[in-house]
């Protein structure tokens, strides 16, 4: 039987998505550890304070964009 | 140190009075010329035409330049100038980073213009004494100083045989020399090079600016491009400037209140959010170690690769902890609240001729725990505080030196080199000992530091030619273009950081354009034309600040709370327009970002006819090491097989299963090169260039830039 994926848009590119999948844990899975990011989900601005309740749904939209422009 | 008598063995070969400086709206409106083969100093006029299309900064040491020297001049020519400006907003004490000046000369290593940018109190008190800038010619055959007095009105040109070359000896010296008390110390500031900047085509400029807190003059560096090598071949020991008397109005701006708002709102921002940005206050410049690290863009063993286990070693906490004074003001210019000229103090020195010395190390900087550390797999903080340490007394640009030694390292470990063209020294990834005593041998000019010295360029030529070497493997993996070595990041997943490289004027230097985040992590800008027009905004954003004295940091390394609901948060508009409100300030000039921008293509553009006047400039010139674009060996794919194979699938359509490593790397090759031509034609159009990368003269007619000399130099090649 065909395993069905599903997939989310991160930063416009596919990314996989899983139940329970948060805010919190995608910047854990892509490693994402610079402190200054932008964190949209379907266009809406989610504060540091809630990366770890925003749930993820199967389709959605994220942003994580990084500030950082060399020095 | 016996200051005296280095004192009375100065002998004045020439001496100049004028009047102490007026300045009006940042501009004192004179600039002061040396000739130092023949010892006259005069003083020359700024003109309408310069500040309208020079503005100043980069700008006049550019313009200048071209009128010193012809296609023919080389480096080392005595027709060839060193020329240091700092703009007009240069030495407002209200806004962050006002204190930088910008030096521009033939470079040792490219053979076209070089601009470099440096903090230290030299542009400042230049500026307050009179000049909106420096301009050296010639060449004297004996070690002399140039000293300016900005308060008697008084320049010299002096022998001075007894002072030291090295830069941390030397710049204390002549601030003991030279200040009356230890109060007046902040008054003096030094332009050194050091000893190894006269045997290595990589010698760097210390600027020195006196720690009060510290009781020590502390060093700030122009480093690339091999500006401190030309010093040191005209005989300049060293450039002091006096003046005191500095107060935060002498630019005589047009509206101090504007710029005083301007800096208490920033300042503010930085005291709240530092802590939770960049941390700019704590480590400076180093924060990005374990960053870059974690994103695989670190330059670890020649860039080979992105990331190595050991970076926990060498991470900013480390540096922090153990390291660097905290809790202490290390602007290098007054006012500045960023404070990121981090400093090691008392730290003990354990090779060469200062063995034993405990020594205050500027640094380090980003650059240097990726260059000195990383990128020559050395992993042990007090090893990268000693290059750092000597790199700068020895006036050796950290930058270069680190790649030239990584290229030098891989060579030795692919056996292209060995143990007796190295003199016998065991060049192998990770050995200190064998990378300081390269730089022990720069300071003597013997030995393969010589080699090293001469950088990544010649040192291809030479192994071709003296030692069989295969050349294009090395064209791969030499980490230079133009002749400049590669600065620390590592741009193989990011196409338009490699254009941010390939694609800049003075060689691959990130101070144009660093979009690897922008275009890798966010994929902010996935088409050719998004790329372009960041290769096109950034490079002449970042511009602007050489032209006006400003340091770039202040811009993004800290924003704004609200900066993330702006539309273009990765511009930093509220900067920007800081920006805008500040030089209004001083000047009086209210510009838009348009103007700013057009402000900056001139100066740009004017630079890329030099280089095309000086043989280089062209399509051809731009051309990247594929090291810089993707996997030049096995061992590299096959560390990230599973990237490169997707890749493979999902952007060229190409089915990786089954397939050898060296078939795949020819796709893989093929591909991304394509990718890179495709990108060198959209940046040039939106640069307004043709094809072999020419400024069009309908470009220069749209930048009012149409200058008959420039037109000489293009006609023929449009």
């Amino acid at each position: 039987m065909l395993e069905v994926v599903y997939i989310i848009k991160l930063n416009n590119r596919d990314f996989p998505w899983e139940e329970g999948l948060t805010v919190e844990k995608i910047i854990e899975k892509k490693s994402f550890t610079f402190p200054k990011i932008i964190v949209k989900v379907n266009g809406k601005h989610i504060e540091k304070e809630d990366y770890a309740t925003t749930i993820i749904n199967d389709g959605d939209n994220v942003q994580i964009i990084h500030l950082l422009a060399g020095g | 140190m016996d200051i005296t008598k280095m004192k009375e063995n100065h002998k004045v070969l020439a001496e100049y009075k004028y009047e102490p400086g007026q300045i009006d709206k940042g501009y004192t409106n004179r600039t002061l010329y040396v000739n130092i083969s023949d010892n006259t100093i005069s003083s020359k006029p700024v003109t309408q035409m310069m500040k309208e299309k020079f503005v100043g900064g980069k700008g006049f040491g550019l313009w200048y330049l071209w009128n010193a020297t012809t296609p023919e001049t080389k480096w080392d020519d005595p027709e060839n100038e060193i020329i240091i400006a700092g703009g007009p907003a240069c030495g407002i004490t209200q806004y962050a980073g006002a204190g930088k000046s910008l030096v521009c000369s033939i470079s040792p290593l490219t053979d076209i213009p070089i601009d470099s940018n440096v903090g230290g109190f030299f542009g400042p008190l230049l500026k307050f004494s009179g000049w909106d800038a420096l301009e050296i010619q010639g060449k004297s055959d004996k070690d002399i100083i140039v000293y300016i007095d900005g308060n008697k009105g008084l320049v010299t040109i002096e022998e001075a045989p007894l002072e030291a070359f090295d830069a941390h000896v030397l710049g204390e010296q002549l601030t003991e020399m030279y200040a009356d008390n230890e109060a007046d110390k902040r008054n003096v500031a030094v332009v050194t090079a050091g000893s190894g900047a006269e045997h290595s085509r990589f010698g760097i400029l210390n600027f020195t600016f006196y720690d009060p807190r510290r009781k020590v003059t502390r060093l700030k560096q122009a480093g690339r491009g091999g500006i401190g090598t030309v010093f040191r071949n005209k005989k300049l020991k060293a450039l002091v400037v006096k003046f005191s008397g500095v107060k935060g109005n002498l630019n005589n701006p047009f509206d101090q209140s504007i710029i005083n708002k301007t800096g208490i709102k920033y300042h503010k921002e930085v005291h709240d959010l530092d802590h939770l940005q960049n941390n700019m206050r704590k480590i400076g410049t180093a924060n990005i170690i374990e960053i870059m690290d974690a994103y695989d863009l670190l330059p670890v063993m020649n860039f080979q690769y992105g990331c190595h286990p050991d970076t926990e070693k060498i991470k900013s906490t480390v540096f922090i902890e153990k390291y660097l004074t905290q809790g202490v003001q290390d602007g290098c210019w007054y006012g500045c609240s960023m404070s990121c000229a981090k400093a090691a103090d008392n730290f003990l020195i354990k090779t060469g001729p200062y063995k034993g010395h405990r020594v205050t190390v500027d640094g380090p900087e980003y650059e240097n725990a990726a260059g000195l550390g990383a990128n020559c797999a050395i992993f042990d903080p007090e090893h990268i505080l000693e290059l750092n340490f000597y790199c700068d007394t020895y006036g050796i640009d950290t930058i270069s030196f680190g790649t030239a030694t990584a290229f030098a390292m891989e060579c030795y470990e692919r056996g292209i080199i060995n143990k007796e063209i190295t003199g016998g020294l065991e060049l192998n990834f990770g050995n200190f000992y064998a990378s300081v005593e390269l730089l022990h041998q720069m300071s003597r000019g013997e030995g393969f530091g010589t080699v090293v010295g001469q950088g990544v360029h010649r040192m291809k030529k030479l192994f071709v030619e003296k030692y069989g070497a295969d050349e294009e493997f090395l064209f791969d993996i030499g980490m230079e273009q133009k002749g400049l070595e590669y600065s620390e990041y590592n741009p193989k997943e990011s196409l338009a950081q490699q254009g941010g490289y390939g694609l800049t004027n003075k060689g691959p230097q990130h101070d144009e354009a660093w979009l690897i985040f922008m275009d890798m992590v966010n994929n902010q800008i996935p088409t050719f034309e998004d790329k372009a027009e960041a290769l096109h905004y950034f490079p002449m954003f970042r511009t602007w600040f050489g032209l006006y004295g400003f340091c770039k940091l202040p811009w993004n390394d800290i924003v704004p709370a609200d900066n993330k609901y702006t539309d273009e948060p990765a511009k930093v508009p509220e900067h920007v327009q800081n920006y805008l409100d500040v030089v209004y300030g001083v000047t009086g000039k209210k510009l838009t970002v348009d103007d700013m921008i057009k402000e900056s293509e001139r100066v740009y553009n004017f630079q890329r006819i030099f280089n095309i006047r000086m043989g280089k400039g062209l399509r051809r010139d731009d051309r990247v090491p594929y090291r810089s674009m993707g996997p030049v060996t096995k061992e590299e794919y096959e560390s990230r097989q599973e990237r490169y194979d997707k890749q493979l699938k999902e952007l060229i359509g190409y089915d990786p299963e089954g397939k050898t490593t060296e078939e795949k790397m020819a796709v893989l090759r093929e591909y991304r090169e394509k990718q890179y031509e495709k990108l060198i034609d959209a940046v040039y159009k939106r640069r307004g260039w043709n094809s072999n990368g020419v400024p069009t003269l309908e470009h220069l007619k749209y930048l009012d830039m149409e200058l008959p000399e420039l037109i000489e130099v293009i006609k023929d090649l449009q």
